[in-house]
């Protein structure tokens, strides 16, 4: 499954590294990432493959979840399809 | 690949605007379960529903947390009571239904059943007219199940035998959820024009028509379509209507999504996307908001119907191509104590049941909500029902009537009912009579415009 996940808040070091190492830990590939500074917040768009990852999809959203809180930032998964459906007829 | 500003977009809405999906609702057929004794009947109903219901939650569950959008309500409407226990003129029997009903909503996860209904529109069976005699104590000894009656069509004109039965039949509801300030009446509405698919609460059921199982999906988005009117302050109305009709075909398209997957998912048809703006009592999550964003001062003063009019227009136009099938209510709802903007403007004199009953022409349903004093009478409640089934019976519409005289209660006072049904304030009704009237009794005829053959 492709799944877009999305990093929002303030800036720090070691974002991408953080979030990226719990991808690679849970076998979740990465296809294409953005990163931009948007009215002040770090964000990053990443759109992964979820395919070889063992975990069910509501685990690695609680992991992610977690990582974010942990971070103090907003990090959510989800399908590719929600955005391919509002914006794409 | 989905640009940046598009991916955020569909973020802030959720995260910030509460965009979410209000209810996916699985009608399910009980017509192989009809029959005339109470306990069988029971049983068949309770057993029907756990098993083609036993995955909705799960699933509905399941794509709220891969889509990341909320699924606030996963509901049941089931076929008209009366028909499926039409054989019984026992009110007892009834009441044992809907307790099956309650159980199994409690047994499947689902919050509310809808379908504690009858159809009477022309005229009442053995059964419609029990189930609606059994209506007060059913809802008073459950706590999931909803009941509608559709008391007029603009095919059969309105029933008004029926409409001064309902009268009663909502006080005596009142009274006997008396300690919870009249609640069974939240869970009670009285239609003109009821629809089949409906998949929003009270007044869902799943209509002859339908199949034995079907998804049907009702979104929202006030909070969504008040944001995106921020944004083009003193525009012209061509600019406002086109702004609600673009928000409306995003929203949309989240709700067929999560209808097909849900329908691929349960292997069961897809019904219908309902194309509606419901509020919920959350701040930023109202329709009258949205009027008030058009350049009304409060939600009630002059010029509100007209916004209200291009509101619910525009939410159909913009989102009938982003749903390969829409029925349902499909339109702005106003319901008052489930809505922020809607109880400030009742609480501070701008918005009056005259004003509501004017909105509701224009408007996806009608009356909703509403508590009036606890000593409004059974007749003048008719009454107010048969004005409304008259705005739904000449408008060619569905009209709907969900009032709450909360026992007790005086103008001024505040009903908490609590979740998404919220607080309301009561409102004043009009003082005079309207008994004789109501006591004329019989039909009044279908329009001319229903001879359309």
């Amino acid at each position: 499954m492709r799944a877009v996940i999305t990093v929002i808040g303030q800036d720090k070091i070691g974002i991408i590294y953080e979030v990226s190492r719990i991808l690679a830990e849970n076998s979740i590939n990465i296809l294409d990432i953005s990163q931009t500074i948007m009215q002040d917040m770090f964000t990053m768009i990443m759109l992964v493959n979820t395919e070889k990852c063992s975990k069910n999809f509501k685990e690695i959203s609680d992991t992610l979840g977690a990582l974010g809180d942990k971070l103090g930032l907003s990090i959510r998964i989800q399908h590719e399809d929600i955005f391919n459906s509002m914006h794409r007829i | 690949m989905l640009n940046s500003l598009e991916i955020m977009e569909t973020i802030k809405m959720i995260a910030e605007e509460h965009l979410d999906i209000r209810t996916v609702t699985m009608g399910i057929s009980l017509m192989s379960c009809a029959g005339s004794d109470g306990k069988a009947v029971s049983q068949k109903v309770y057993d029907t529903i756990t098993k083609r219901a036993e995955n909705l939650v799960k699933t509905a569950e399941e794509l709220e947390t891969e889509l990341g959008i909320p699924i606030i309500n996963k509901r049941i409407s089931v076929t008209p009571a009366s028909l499926v226990l039409g054989g019984s003129s026992n009110p007892d029997d009834f009441v044992l239904l809907a307790k099956a009903l309650d159980k199994a909503a409690t047994t499947t996860g689902v919050n509310f059943i809808g379908g504690y209904s009858a159809l009477v529109h022309k005229g009442m069976t053995t059964g419609d007219a029990t189930l609606i005699a059994s209506i007060p104590e059913a809802l008073a000894v459950t706590e999931r199940v909803c009941s509608s009656v559709n008391v007029g069509s603009t095919r059969a004109g309105i029933n008004m035998d029926a409409v001064a039965l309902m009268g009663r039949i909502i006080k005596e509801t009142a009274e006997k959820t008396k300690d919870k300030d009249g609640f069974g009446c939240a869970k009670l509405v009285v239609f003109c024009n009821a629809v089949e698919d409906n998949p929003f609460m009270a007044g869902a059921f799943c209509g002859v028509g339908e199949p034995d199982t079907v998804i049907n999906v009702g979104v929202s988005g006030p909070g969504v379509v008040k944001c995106a009117l921020e944004q083009v302050k003193g525009a012209d109305f061509g600019v406002v209507a086109d702004t609600v009709k673009k928000t409306a075909f995003k929203i949309t398209r989240m709700g067929q999504l999560v209808a097909q997957e849900a329908s691929r998912r349960l292997n069961v048809p897809f019904g219908i996307v309902d194309l509606s703006l419901a509020p919920t009592p959350a701040v930023g999550d109202s329709v009258a908001y949205i009027l008030e964003e058009m350049g009304l001062e409060r939600c009630g003063t002059h010029g509100t119907t007209a916004a209200l009019a291009l509101l619910n227009d525009a939410v159909k136009k913009g989102g009938v191509m982003a749903s390969s099938y829409v029925g349902g209510l499909s339109g702005a709802f106003i319901p008052v104590s489930e809505d922020a903007g809607m109880i400030a403007a009742a609480q501070t004199g701008a918005l009056s049941l005259d004003k509501l009953e004017a909105m509701t022409c224009v408007c996806s349903v009608g009356l909703d909500m509403i508590c009036v004093p606890g000593d409004t009478s059974a007749q003048t409640i008719s009454a107010i029902i048969a004005d409304e089934a008259a705005i739904g019976m000449i408008n060619n519409k569905t009209t709907a009537v969900r009032l709450i005289p909360a026992p007790g209660k005086k103008v001024g006072d505040v009903v908490e009912f609590g979740g998404l049904l919220g607080s309301g304030p009561v409102m004043p009704v009009n003082g005079f009579k309207s008994d004789d009237f109501v006591a004329r009794g019989g039909r009044i005829p279908a329009p001319i415009h229903s001879l359309r053959n």
